[in-house]
């Protein structure tokens, strides 16, 4: 091949465009949520990425307003071996959580990379008391070795700005 | 209402107990709101948030909303947020910009002041209807003060001053405002409002609390103490997590380096367990190094100095603030229900610091007080477990004698904890209870025991 027919081929091998593809990582990643596989949920992250639920609808930046988690990749590492801790009483029971993803959208294409849009309902089940969250998730998908990872994720609940009891689990 | 008499309330409160109806007894609640949110000075707003006439920001005195707004007088005013026509709630907004309030059942409407403005098909009401009646309005409340641009406001016509009010306290809410190089802050960056199922008095009584953390906290401490600091962060997560291993001080340094005082009127205050060594210069961060230098050149290097070496954690303005000065956090205690509480919590922005200050203050407010925070989120549990278990009766009364017998007094009629972990600041904030509860009555119903 020549070595501009190399590039295309290394380009299309890289592109983060398939959307039979995408959909099956935000389910698999829903999954692990699911079943509180948080280690391999974080495993799903890039080395510096960053998670963030702000605390307003439309918010621009997680420096000059509160979120309500804005999670570093240092930070997430942090939450995730807290959720991961025995000792956890914010945890104690456990929640039980399901969520669904859906009308997946590739709003931009980046040579090797994507940002999507989907739409979740996470209903959350603790201590007889069940919740439901619904928002958009934004990820920045990009492809390592053949993969997908997660650059950043942003989750927009409808109610962000709603008094709202304690959050712990990850949307 | 017998059980209400003041003797009985006096029962209530002993030295070194409290019984637990004080937490889950909907009629004393119902008294609290009367005797203590209707007549004491109660925080409302701070006036950057109502900067020019027409602004306004909801909130709560009790369980009555209230508008703190600011008029075209230049003066700041708290109106019941309740139309004279038919009781409904004027303004639904939390906050904005008005030139006039108008009810959405009949168009009534009110100037920023509460008074009225106009009545539409005015001619068709009785000739009864006074419009010159001040109380033919969004009523005023009687007496609102403003401390350094905090503003407060009570529901009695009569009683102390605010200064008299806050007393030696008023020095937490000067550190709020001394930090700033310009001697001005504003609230900016948001609010968390989160919510639980106990009592709003054991808000209060946590963030005063030596002695939890390292039970409370246990999950973040120990998933921050092994943290990997080569990972990357962009300085948000490092602050958070320097924040979670400070909870993880030995015992020893809760007992006995923290340091917890408490004044008349319920207030209080405990001392900082963060020097700068371990949270902002260890950081060496070059933004703190600008915002020292911008104080020195406002206020000079002796001011500066003692500004910086003030470190308090959190004070509380009893019954419905704690805040807490080198971070800028600002917390509003809202009860709903004898077992329901929310709380507002909020951001200063130090007028004059250097922009980047701010980004501490957001990362900082997000893992103390955030809805989602990996702190926060097991003292809401901990406020839940209490709400769950208090109404057992198993336990009648609830132990607040640690630190009794060997309480200092202190200047401005104060008194200290020997150690830092006294529960000092709960005699003091019941002590308070007590006198609003019965107005000054209890002392005397106690000795007559």
């Amino acid at each position: 091949m020549s070595t501009v027919a190399n590039l295309a081929a290394g380009a299309a091998a890289n592109a983060v465009a398939d959307p039979r593809e995408i959909e099956a990582f935000l389910t698999h990643e829903a999954a692990l949520l699911d079943e509180a596989r948080y280690d391999e949920w974080l495993a799903l992250f890039t080395a510096d990425a960053w998670y963030w639920v702000p605390s307003q609808v439309g918010q621009r930046d997680p420096f000059d307003t509160i979120s309500l988690m804005y999670d570093d990749r240092r930070l997430l590492e942090t939450r995730v071996r807290r959720l991961m801790q025995g000792v956890l009483h914010a945890q104690t029971p456990r929640s039980a959580a399901s969520r669904q993803v859906t009308n997946v959208v590739i709003l931009e294409r980046q040579p090797g990379a994507a940002l999507v849009r989907s739409k979740f309902t996470m209903a959350e089940y603790r201590r007889n008391a069940q919740r439901v969250f619904a928002g958009t998730y934004l990820h920045r998908l990009v492809r390592v070795d053949g993969g997908l990872k997660i650059a950043s994720k942003r989750v927009n609940l409808v109610n962000c700005e709603a008094e709202l009891e304690g959050l712990v689990v990850p949307f | 209402m017998p059980e209400n008499r003041s003797e009985t309330l006096a029962r209530l409160v002993q030295p070194d107990r409290v019984h637990r109806s004080l937490y889950t007894d909907p009629a004393i609640f119902a008294l609290e709101m009367e005797r203590i949110f209707e007549r004491t000075w109660i925080y409302v707003g701070h006036e950057s948030q109502v900067k020019n006439p027409g602004d306004f920001v909801a909130t709560r005195i009790g369980l009555k909303p209230v508008l703190l707004t600011r008029h075209s007088d230049g003066r700041v005013y708290v109106l019941h947020n309740q139309c004279a026509h038919r009781g409904a709630q004027v303004v639904a907004d939390a906050s904005g910009n008005a030139q006039e309030f108008r009810c959405c059942y009949h168009g009534w409407s009110y100037h920023t002041d509460g008074r009225i403005k106009n009545i539409p098909l005015r001619h068709g009401y009785s000739s009864r209807l006074d419009v010159s009646d001040p109380k033919l309005a969004m009523v005023q409340l009687p007496r609102v003060e403003s401390y350094r641009g905090f503003v407060f406001a009570s529901l009695a016509a009569d009683g102390p001053p605010l200064k008299a009010f806050l007393g030696h306290i008023a020095t937490s809410l000067d550190d709020m405002v001394d930090r700033a190089p310009d001697n001005e802050i504003e609230i900016a960056g948001g609010v968390f409002k989160h919510t639980y199922n106990g009592n709003w008095k054991l808000y209060l009584e946590n963030l005063l609390d030596a002695a939890h953390p390292l039970f409370v906290h246990h999950s973040s401490i120990e998933a921050a103490k092994v943290q990997d600091d080569a990972v990357p962060s962009d300085g948000s997560g490092e602050i958070a997590i320097r924040q979670m291993r400070q909870n993880g001080a030995s015992y020893g340094f809760w007992e006995s380096q923290v340091g917890i005082w408490a004044y008349p009127n319920g207030h209080g205050y405990i001392g900082d367990y963060h020097d700068d060594a371990k949270l902002v210069a260890a950081m060496n961060d070059p933004v703190f190094r600008d915002y020292i230098a911008a104080l020195e050149a406002k206020k000079g290097k002796a001011e500066t100095k003692r500004v910086l070496e003030l470190r308090r954690w959190n004070t509380n303005i009893y019954p419905n603030v704690s805040f807490m000065s080198q971070f800028q956090q600002f917390r509003v205690v809202h009860p709903i229900a004898v077992d329901r509480t929310v709380v507002y919590t909020y951001n200063f922005r130090l007028k004059g610091a250097p922009e980047k200050m701010f980004r501490n203050t957001i990362a900082f407010a997000n893992v103390v007080n955030g809805t989602g925070s990996l702190v926060l989120t097991d003292d809401l549990e901990t406020y839940d477990r209490i709400g769950a278990g208090v109404g057992s009766g198993g336990a009648e009364w609830l132990q607040i004698g640690r630190g009794l017998d060997t309480d200092i007094p202190d200047a401005h009629d104060g008194r200290r904890g020997k150690n830092s972990t006294s529960e000092v600041y709960l005699r003091n904030m019941f002590d308070a209870w007590l006198g609003y509860m019965t107005a000054g009555k209890a002392g005397l119903a106690a000795a007559a025991e």
